[in-house]
């Protein structure tokens, strides 16, 4: 009689333990699952959060950063900030907003050599090398050079200047005889550090620092450049085209690259020097 | 004696040992987190970087790296190895905690103990009482939870809501909407539920209390016979059951509070009138001590020499 009370508690008592393990199992889960779908929703990053030197990949990023804040501090500029809670940015993760206060680029990267965990890539030793974000001509409406003014700030603020803003001459036919500096950004100079997107002189800055794969597009593998090929494989990779001839009347030719028919003129005689003309006697 | 009644908390310490010590380690304790925010704002409030940084990971007069060895385990279940700063930083704090207990962090560091003490008071002030309660070893299946899913994640889960970083954050980088996290938790502990934050939920206080195991420091209660069972230590305890094996003697017999979960605060050393705690080394076992003194007078030397060795291990320890 005994003994089989004591088996009803045993098993009561397990049954109560699995019911609670089940019970905090679930409750946690819950928990778990709603936190995981937060972290998710909460790292969409704005378009406009850029992030500091030394980020090469945004998830790789958001997982090695533990959030310390001393590449913060240590920015001489002071541009740099921690995201807080209800910004869709990871909490606590370094960023910074280009228009407010772009990075400076200091040569000595201190941000970079602050930071404990290498979240902010310890190999990033030239600032140059820095690809934070790509710079886009987002707004040629309203970006004043395409109305033919004289800006250029972008251009001449640039770190890498001459680089990775160069200024593209073009004519202006609405006047006829003046010229557009149209600013051209080269995604292998940029280093999206924002400088032109903050002294972009317009009331709402029409070049904007993106992160990389908004400004980007991808053309795809199987898209090979004819003329590059050719010089990496230094000469024709397929049987050379044969030379178009004109048939043409004597005296003429064709040029290909532009000027196209071309008179030939009548090859003059060599040039004799005035002792041998002398010598010859005028005929 | 009968136990206090709760308006009577503390009265008999005050009477006893005075103001000053009734509340000695409580007032030591505010200090240290006080000071903990204090060395972080010296630098950006007057240039003075003693410490940069916030608790997930800083830098120490510009050389010692301390890192919060939960975030960096975090940051490993990722999938990344993080660079060896970050592992120096983290073994520095971790050789701290295991000399001064495990969850001494809970109580001398973390600014959200400041918020769930308040909690706590207003409690017995206003008499405050909330049927809901949780497992205590619930932060342990969130401790496992939030390593999960860092990596099903890929990011840093736990640090998406963790108030103890995003309080100090707050409190040394700027508040942000960082305030409703302190509400939050205040209105969690001050009305739903005794102790839900730091004695239920928090899973970094979870992770501290696994080096709580070999903690060097640990409260003794050197003076048992002096107890007069007035229960004010029970009450005060932000974890109750740690004081139990002691007091009431159940499971293995130490005079040591050697539960992982004690957080080293000295509230029971504080309300103890007839001074029956103090802070000690986990070494100081009065109770075995006393038990070898029993049996050194109730048996001859020899005999004991004739013990063997895992058993006298067992009675020195």
């Amino acid at each position: 009689m005994k003994k089989q009370s004591d088996l009803d508690l045993a098993q009561q008592s397990r049954r109560r333990f699995l019911t609670n393990v089940a019970r905090s199992a679930s409750a946690v889960g819950i928990m778990g699952l709603g936190l995981g779908l937060y972290s998710k929703q909460s790292s969409s990053m704005p378009a406009t959060a850029i992030r500091p030197p030394g980020v090469n990949d945004e998830l790789d990023f958001q997982a090695a950063c533990i959030r310390c804040g001393l590449c913060v501090r240590d920015c001489p500029y002071d541009m740099l900030k921690l995201a807080q809670p209800g910004e869709n940015i990871p909490l606590g993760t370094p960023w910074f907003e280009a228009r407010a206060a772009a990075c400076e680029m200091c040569e000595d990267i201190p941000c970079v050599k602050a930071c404990p965990t290498g979240a902010l890539d310890p190999k990033l030793t030239k600032i140059d090398d820095a690809r934070m974000g790509l710079a886009v001509l987002i707004d040629q409406e309203n970006c004043i050079a395409f109305h033919g003014l004289r800006c250029e700030v972008c251009f001449n603020v640039c770190p890498v200047r001459g680089k990775a803003i160069t200024l593209d001459r073009r004519h202006n036919e609405r006047t006829g005889k003046h010229a557009f500096f149209i600013p051209v950004v080269h995604s292998d100079s940029c280093t999206g550090c924002g400088k032109c997107e903050q002294a972009c002189v317009v009331e709402e800055a029409t070049i904007k620092i993106l992160p990389q794969h908004l400004a980007q597009g991808k053309m795809g593998d199987f898209y090979r450049l004819g003329w590059e090929e050719k010089q990496k494989a230094g000469g024709s990779l397929v049987t050379p085209d044969i030379e178009h001839r004109y048939t043409l009347p004597e005296g003429q030719s064709y040029d290909f690259a532009g000027e196209g028919l071309v008179q030939e003129r009548p090859k003059k005689a060599k040039t004799e020097s005035a002792l041998d003309a002398l010598n010859r006697g005028f005929k | 004696m009968a136990a206090t009644p709760i308006e009577l908390l503390g009265v008999e310490a005050i009477r006893q040992k005075g103001l000053f010590k009734a509340y000695k380690w409580l007032i030591i304790r505010r200090f240290s987190q006080l000071s903990v925010l204090v060395l972080f704002l010296m630098g950006p409030w007057f240039g003075m970087w003693i410490v940069k940084g916030n608790l997930n990971s800083s830098l120490v007069l510009e050389i010692v790296p301390l890192t919060d060895p939960y975030i960096l385990l975090q940051t490993i279940f990722t999938g990344y190895l993080p660079e060896t700063t970050a592992f120096i930083g983290a073994i520095l704090v971790l050789i701290f905690y295991l000399l001064v207990g495990g969850r001494a962090y809970c109580s001398w560091v973390c600014p959200i103990n400041i918020v769930t003490d308040f909690s706590m008071w207003l409690r017995y002030k206003l008499n405050i009482k909330s049927t809901f309660s949780m497992s205590r070893q619930t932060r342990y299946w969130i401790l496992a939870m939030t390593l999960i899913l860092s990596t099903i994640s890929g990011t840093l889960a736990w640090e998406f809501v963790n108030p103890v970083s995003m309080v100090n954050r707050a409190l040394v980088f700027g508040m942000g909407f960082a305030w409703i996290m302190i509400l939050m938790i205040f209105l969690l502990d001050t009305f739903i539920s005794r102790r839900a934050w730091c004695g239920h939920l928090c899973p970094v206080g979870a992770f501290y209390s696994l080096l709580g195991k070999f903690s060097l420091i640990r409260v003794n209660a050197v003076a048992l016979d002096k107890c007069d069972s007035c229960m004010e230590c029970y009450v005060v305890c932000p974890e109750q059951k740690v004081i139990t094996p002691v007091l009431k003697k159940t499971g293995r017999v130490t005079s040591l509070i050697n539960d992982v979960n004690c957080t080293n605060c000295g509230r029971c050393v504080d309300i103890c009138g007839t001074e029956v705690f103090q802070f000690d080394l986990r070494f100081n076992n009065i109770e075995s001590k006393q038990a070898l003194t029993a049996q050194y007078n109730s048996e001859s030397i020899s005999k004991l020499r004739n013990t063997n060795q895992s058993q006298k291990r067992e009675v020195l320890s």
